[in-house]
């Protein structure tokens, strides 16, 4: 990435810090600042209103119960594109923040091989190379970034219509925008499952900015081994022997 | 739509087959023909549509030919297209086509609609807009293969020719039929009207020298509401961007009705998936975790 948007982004990253605080406590690591967490949020809020004011529009015998939410169908039409627009904008800059770390690497792709170990649960901590993200949140966030590029243009086009872009523009965008939708959707609720129930310990990085050593060296073992110089396989055999366990 | 069939029994137990007596009352599709070949273009069909629908009169735009304005508006469903075209051997003919919906048997706008209930097609063949349920999404232009349904910027929401739906439910004809003085405009069954177009075409072939005079239904969309008699039916897009063979785009009939609920569906079991997921393979937890009771193990099958 160009310096200019370093520069943004470290700017935008010190104003964040100033105006809001991470709190790192004995025992945990810094894993999100202010700035990340102010976007994860901020996209959240406008994914989530872009996704129950599209669901109406999408299938209205399955979802019409959602439009009441924005005031009936016609508001919620009139509301679609903005929400739209603002999960466009906030996502936008947490990929500017978030370009560097995101970047696929060797470990990624065998990380991605070694899938079925860790959705059967049979292996207990990530393989050592893991770094800061994993290369299954690497490609949902790919997914996203390829998603929101499809979401714009074709969401621009069924914004103006037929009548400015002509009928067939229309619809093809009007697929291609669902099957963005849909993929995003089962993406979703992965992403909520594994960062609350699924993977316990990974909640706070996103609400209070730390995570416990314990989390860090089980998901993120190379990252750890960044931060804190330590071997994370060690560190977690001398918290067993300490008798240190995470609690159920 | 008069509801006089609604009641009559169609089936009743301990009777095989239908009630004695159903089917023998008439359910006629209506149909609007028109001859273009007798319009003189006076447009009192285009007066007749504003007043009985009770809309402003609008301002025209002249554009240097004997069109009121370049096409029909949210407030002006019914426009006279005047085009000139010239022969192979140099004169001129004035081609004058009524514009307005033509309540296609496979209507796009409504394939295209996704909210509930705002466009509708009655059993005699007419498709109306249901204002009140409409969104504003426009969707219904891009499915309309003839550029009909126009958005009003005001109330957010599309109109068009409802054929008259109100006058024909109370067995009356359209207003523009009404207003006709040439008998260029007739209202009856699509078969009737489907028959003297034929005749009149048949005629206009034989008598009067139009070699490739013809009708136009579409039958690319299972055939219209509106048909029309034309000096030359080889090429309908003379008369004022008549398409020759309308389509609504496979998106709105293979996606929407097919794919659509299979994917929804599809992408919703992710939720069941990560749930089923959480209770039969657990959590990951962060190491290390106490060790397992003693003389127990993992439990695999």
């Amino acid at each position: 990435m160009s310096t200019a948007v370093e520069r943004f982004d470290d700017k935008a990253r010190a104003t964040f810090d100033r105006i809001g605080q991470t709190e790192v406590h004995e025992g945990e690591l810094l894993r999100h600042r202010v700035y990340t967490r102010f976007l994860h949020w901020m996209v959240a809020l406008f994914f989530f209103l872009a996704l129950f004011s599209g669901f109406g529009i999408y299938l209205p015998w399955l979802f019409r119960w959602f439009t009441p939410i924005f005031g009936g169908g016609p508001l919620s039409r009139l509301m679609h594109p903005w929400f739209g627009l603002g999960f466009v904008l906030f996502f936008g800059l947490q990929m500017l923040n978030w370009v560097k770390p995101m970047m696929w690497t060797p470990a990624d792709t065998k990380w991605m091989k070694n899938l079925g170990q860790v959705l059967g649960g049979k292996e207990k901590m990530e393989p050592p190379e893991t770094g800061f993200f994993n290369g299954g949140q690497k490609a949902q966030f790919w997914e996203i970034v390829a998603g929101s590029a499809v979401y714009l243009v074709t969401g621009i086009i069924l914004w103006f219509g037929a009548r400015t872009f002509g009928r067939w523009a229309v619809a093809v965008s009007y697929v291609l925008h669902d099957i963005s939708a849909v993929i995003m959707l089962g993406g979703i609720f992965i992403h909520i499952y594994l960062s609350t129930i699924g993977e316990p310990g990974t909640f706070p990085a996103m609400i209070r900015g730390a995570v416990s050593e314990a989390w860090a060296w089980t998901f993120h073992p190379a990252w750890y081994k960044e931060v804190t110089g330590r071997d994370p396989v060690q560190a977690c055999e001398e918290a067993r022997r300490r008798g240190q366990f995470e609690s159920k | 739509m008069s509801d006089r069939r609604t009641l009559q029994v169609k089936q009743m137990s301990g009777h095989s087959g239908e009630a004695p007596g159903f089917g023998v009352q008439r359910e006629p599709e209506v149909c609007k023909l028109i001859d273009t070949t007798i319009c003189i273009g006076c447009k009192a069909c285009e007066v007749a549509c504003v007043e009985w629908n009770d809309m402003p009169f609008g301002p025209t735009t002249f554009d240097n030919t004997y069109q009121t304005m370049p096409e029909t508006r949210w407030n002006f469903w019914n426009l006279i297209k005047f085009n000139e075209h010239q022969r192979e051997d140099g004169t001129v003919q004035w081609l004058m086509r009524k514009d307005q919906c033509m309540h296609c048997a496979d209507p796009g706008c409504l394939r295209a609609c996704p909210a509930d209930g705002a466009i509708v097609q009655y059993v005699n063949g007419i498709v109306d807009f249901q204002q009140e349920n409409c969104i504003g999404c426009e969707f219904c232009v891009s499915g309309c293969p003839y550029d009909i349904p126009k958005f009003n910027p005001a109330t957010k929401k599309v109109y068009k020719c409802t054929l008259c739906s109100d006058r024909v439910g109370q067995g009356l004809e359209p207003a523009c039929i009404k207003a006709c003085p040439t008998g260029c405009l007739k209202f009856g069954t699509k078969e009737d009207m489907k028959y003297i177009a034929e005749e009149r075409a048949k005629q206009l072939r034989e008598n009067f020298g139009f070699a490739q005079a013809g009708v136009y239904d579409p039958q690319s969309i299972g055939g219209t509401h509106v048909v029309y008699v034309l000096h030359d039916a080889s090429d309908p897009e003379r008369y004022g961007g008549l398409p020759k063979d309308p389509v609504i785009p496979w998106s709105y009939t293979v996606w929407k009705w097919l794919a659509k609920p299979v994917l929804g569906t599809l992408s919703l079991m992710g939720l069941a998936g990560v749930l089923m997921h959480y209770v039969s393979v657990g959590p990951r937890r962060p190491q290390p975790e106490p060790p397992l009771k003693e003389g127990t193990d993992v439990h695999r099958g």
